[in-house]
């Protein structure tokens, strides 16, 4: 019998428009790759848009995050409409202005002073990975 | 009113070339060709952000893809407008095999280099487009 560890999608927002949609994917891949990557997958929103099989599967089946970076909320639009419900939805510009950090002031390179967003955000989603794991 | 040149990455997250095709358009619009070229968010096209809608279908528009899957030329087609122009950062990669990225986000040093080949591919397009206007 094959046991399933259950996994959590990550699907970021990408917006190529804005400095936060660069953050919503450093901070998405921060816990891909180091916080949390036994527990964790991501979801690439162009692809699931564009018809991906795998992705909108996954996202019927198993919890699924969020990430926007403003509050137009594509990529969690997007989830309800293709999918289901997200189980946790963060919109990066309301984060970081509850933690009183500046947003990135640029789309293309950030730097070190962007680390602190990026910790904020990834530490966010980490927190809600281990929230939704633990009530199933 | 001149048309502007809209270019629309994929930005896949899952492998390094969406970042290439990000990069080298934030280089075309930043640097190689700031006048003429513009980008917007992708995913705005799935909510029919009328902004964004309107800055497709008004403007020519280039898609530029990591993968064959053409997610970015798929996304602007499916909003209803048909591309002027859909480059494959793969083909770029194809002619550069030297210039594999390292990371997913920290392209490295080749991978920079893709970028700047392709931003170059990318501001001969936006050329040849407009000269055809």
């Amino acid at each position: 019998m094959v046991s399933l560890t259950p996994k959590v999608g990550i699907i970021p927002c990408n917006g190529e428009g804005i400095c936060e949609g660069s953050l919503t994917r450093f901070a998405c891949r921060k816990v891909l790759d180091k916080l949390r990557p036994d527990k964790t997958v991501t979801i690439c929103l162009p692809l699931f848009i564009a018809g991906g099989k795998e992705e909108r599967g996954f996202a019927k089946n198993f919890p699924t995050i969020t990430v926007d970076g403003c509050d137009k909320r594509c990529a969690q639009i997007s989830t309800e409409k293709l999918s289901g419900k997200p189980r946790c939805s963060i919109v990066v510009s309301d984060l970081l202005q509850q933690h009183g950090i500046e947003p990135p002031k640029s789309r293309r390179k950030l730097t070190e002073e962007d680390q602190a967003a990026i910790d904020v955000v990834a530490e966010e989603i980490a927190k809600n990975v281990d929230e939704i794991l633990k009530n199933g | 009113m001149d048309k502007k040149v809209v270019i629309m990455p994929c930005s896949g997250i899952g492998k390094a070339l969406g970042e290439v095709a990000r990069q080298a358009t934030y280089e075309v619009a930043e640097e190689l060709r700031p006048e003429d070229v513009a980008t917007a968010c992708l995913a705005r096209l799935m909510i029919d952000d009328p902004d964004t809608q309107a800055l497709v279908k008004e403007n020519l528009v280039i898609t530029i893809d990591g993968c064959t899957a053409d997610c970015a030329r798929h996304n602007v087609e499916s909003s209803g407008k048909q591309v002027d122009s859909a480059l494959r950062v793969i083909d770029t990669l194809k002619a550069h095999r030297d210039l594999k990225p390292q990371g997913v986000l920290e392209l490295g040093e080749p991978g920079l280099k893709l970028v700047h080949v392709l931003a170059e591919r990318l501001a001969e397009e936006v050329d040849c487009l407009k000269r055809k206007e």
